[in-house]
């Protein structure tokens, strides 16, 4: 007879509570720390990583991403915000202008990243006539080049070439005649460059002999000799040049010497100057002195 | 002699082991159901300077972080029968308890009912003539206790020193440092069949489990259910299980005897499900719901219905009633008290100074036992929970846990067993150096 009530099937087994050995081990691995945190922590990472490299290693997919990465860059960089419209020198003439324009690039808009504005600077300040440059990217994307030039202060005679000379001892340019810069004194000689303040300082102690001085000439490397028109020379010491100079002045002043036949005044012994006649002078010197002495006899 | 021990010391490395990771689990393999708890040992007193038990008698050391219970299978007579079942039956508990616990166990604590425990006194004597009685001498006074042929197919699974006299001088626990002329010990020994030993090693090597300790649940659930006082003064422990009674006998804080009666609560079932044609789950259902020892005139009247699927409207009305059940169930349960009271006589229990005697496992729960109990055991008898300790949930607190709670115990203080102690010098080959250099320093 047939029951009533359903029931489960014979051939199913009873419900069997205990977890399968393999289940077991599994559960008692994951209970251990150390596997737990690798299969948490270590497989995503390690899954990750491979997903990323094998992506990688494909030249196209590399080469994709280089571009890519190149093209943000670009667009970034390439906003108007950054964008360098133009350019603004000041300071320095135009032949200065000139040079320093070959410096700067020359198309724009150009983008501010891409403008190595230290390279540029250091550029500019490697020019002769620029003692230093500012490089900014100032209002409205204008490339800001603000120069300050040698200024300079002597001539300095260098075989056949005519240097400018600023106060550092820096030459900051050439010029083709004496008669373009008359206004700046003539020095020559070796070592005369490196001692321009004591030059300028002789120059600025000439007072009334300034018109006829022609220049300054650097005497073994240690003294100047003051030149003047009619082949006069003034021989100064090496120490203490500007007190000799005085010297020679106030002599001048007092016996009007310098417009004699003198032709060199050495003050290199400052306790005893000395002076050089012209020959004729030195000549004419010996025949009066002959003739008085011959007078003196004669009587 | 010697190489009897080195299980048992292996055992109790693996102990100390486990209470460094500080994670040991507990597992009662009985023949109803198999317990498994999780106990992490981290508590304040992990580092106490001072020996002895700490406070709340050593278990504040320790706390219960897992806990799971599954009905056993395989099991009979508290002895692994199938293997297979059995290990699956581990697994189940060791995984729910793991589970709940969050935390990975390698190493276990079991014990087992059956395997027919038999006790032993030994007695063993040692001429220290007049020196200090230092550890070798207790370690030789055990090694000369006389060893009976227990049989080469069993085991010995405690063997505790029970009591040191020193010439007239008896009752010493710790003998250690006295001066005197003779050094007796007496040792209690308890043997079981290696054979349920071995399967329940095997099952639990099976779970990929190391075992760091075995224990007689007779034992155990003497030290969670006797108080301090009955175990000082003498009491016996009754653990009534599903499939065997364990006795375990205390006196001095020491076991002195245990033994097993191969019937339990399993019986009654089995009783209940004959007489009353129903199946064992029924039976077992209407036992724990209904069953009882002591019929009073209500039992008549009430009525219990037994049900059954068969489909026949009058096989599944049945009705049984109360007094009926009653009936069945008595009868059995007199009868193991009884074998129980055989036990305890063949044991001497009644020249004891303490004749508490304690009821406790799951069978304990049948309403009624304590007056039947008193009829056939003797006046003092109590019914006996186990101790509370840390963190045990409250569906692990009742009496069929007192073995499971002993373990726990045993885990965190274990008595002194035989293989605690130094081995005796003769059997120790590193000494043989010693002895070497001994020699040339007497004779040179």
């Amino acid at each position: 007879m047939r029951s009533l009530i359903r029931r489960t099937s014979p051939d199913a087994l009873p419900r069997d509570p205990a977890p399968s050995r393999m289940g077991y081990r599994y559960q008692r691995m994951m209970l251990t720390p150390g596997f737990r945190g690798t299969v948490r922590i270590g497989v995503p990472i390690l899954l990750i990583l491979i997903i990323a490299g094998s992506w990688y290693s494909k030249p196209e997919n590399r080469a994709a991403l280089a571009a890519t990465i190149e093209e943000t860059k670009q667009s970034f960089q390439e906003r108007p915000q950054f964008m360098v419209q133009s350019m603004n020198v000041v300071g320095g003439d135009l032949a200065v202008l000139t040079e320093v324009a070959a410096l700067l690039p020359s198309e724009f808009p150009v983008s501010s990243f891409d403008l190595d504005l230290e390279k540029i600077r250091a550029d500019i300040e490697a020019l002769d006539p620029i003692k230093s440059a500012s490089v900014r990217v100032g209002q409205g994307g204008a490339l800001d080049v603000q120069l300050n030039p040698r200024v300079p202060v002597a001539l300095w005679r260098d075989g056949t070439v005519l240097r400018l000379i600023d106060a550092d001892g820096v030459q900051s340019g050439e010029i083709m005649a004496r008669a373009d810069r008359l206004d700046l004194p003539l020095i020559a000689g070796d070592g005369a460059e490196d001692n321009i303040a004591e030059a300028l300082r002789l120059f600025a102690a000439a007072g009334p002999l300034i018109d006829r001085v022609r220049g300054l000439v650097r005497m073994g490397e240690r003294r100047w000799d003051m030149v003047l028109d009619r082949e006069q020379r003034i021989l100064l010491p090496s120490e203490n040049p500007v007190a000799a100079l005085d010297r020679v002045i106030v002599l001048n002043d007092a016996q009007d010497m310098l417009s004699r036949d003198v032709a060199v005044v050495d003050m290199r012994n400052t306790k005893r100057p000395t002076l050089r006649m012209n020959e004729e002078a030195a000549e004419a010197l010996r025949r009066g002195n002959t003739t008085i002495s011959t007078n003196e006899a004669g009587n | 002699m010697g190489d009897l021990y080195d299980s048992q010391r292996a055992m109790r490395q693996m102990r100390k082991a486990a209470m460094q990771r500080g994670v040991v689990a507990i597992l009662d393999v009985g023949t109803s159901k198999i317990a498994c708890l999780v106990l992490r040992f981290d508590g304040p007193e992990q580092f106490r300077s001072s020996d002895g038990v700490g406070s709340l008698a050593g278990q504040s050391q320790f706390r219960v972080i897992g806990a799971a219970t599954t009905r056993s299978r395989g099991v009979r007579f508290g002895e692994i029968d199938a293997m297979q079942e059995t290990e699956r039956a581990i697994r189940t508990a060791v995984q729910a308890a793991q589970k709940m616990a969050n935390v990975r166990v390698d190493h276990v604590i079991a014990c087992l009912s059956g395997a027919r425990p038999r006790s032993y006194g030994l007695d063993g004597t040692l001429d220290v003539s007049g020196g200090m009685v230092t550890e070798q001498d207790i370690s030789q006074v055990m090694a000369s206790c006389d060893v009976p042929d227990y049989g080469a197919d069993r085991e010995v699974l405690h063997a505790q020193p029970v009591n040191f006299a020193l010439d007239h001088r008896s009752g010493l626990a710790d003998p250690r440092g006295q001066v005197g002329n003779q050094l007796k010990t007496d040792m209690h020994m308890l043997t079981v069949d290696a054979t349920a030993i071995h399967n329940l090693f095997y099952c639990i090597k099976r779970c990929d489990l190391e075992l760091a300790g075995l224990a007689s649940s007779a034992y155990v659930s003497g030290m969670s259910s006797l108080v301090e006082d009955e175990q000082e003064l003498g009491a016996a422990c009754i653990d009534l299980g599903g499939g065997s009674t364990g006795i375990s006998v205390f006196m001095k804080k020491h076991m002195i005897f245990a033994d097993s009666v191969r019937m339990g609560g399993e019986h009654v079932t089995s009783d209940i499900s004959m007489g009353l044609q129903i199946p064992a789950a029924t039976a077992e259902r209407i036992k724990t719901f209904y069953g009882g020892v002591v019929a009073t005139g209500m039992d008549d009247r009430e009525m219990i219905e037994i049900g059954g699927d068969t489909g026949d409207w009058e096989h599944d009305r049945r009705t049984v009633s109360r007094a009926e059940l009653i009936g069945i169930m008595r009868p059995r349960v007199e009868e193991i008290l009884e074998e129980v009271r055989e036990r305890l006589d063949a044991a001497g229990f009644e020249h004891l100074p303490g004749q508490q005697i304690v009821l406790t496992g799951g069978g304990s729960q049948i309403p009624g036992l304590d007056g039947l109990a008193s009829k056939i055991l003797g006046q003092q008898v109590r019914l006996g929970r186990p101790l509370r300790v840390q963190g045990l949930p409250q569906a692990a607190i009742g009496p069929a846990f007192s073995s499971a709670v002993g373990l726990t115990l045993f885990a965190a203080n274990p008595q002194d067993e035989w293989w605690d102690f130094e081995i005796p010098a003769e059997n120790y080959p590193a000494r043989s150096l010693k002895r070497a250099v001994k020699w040339f320093k007497d004779n040179w």
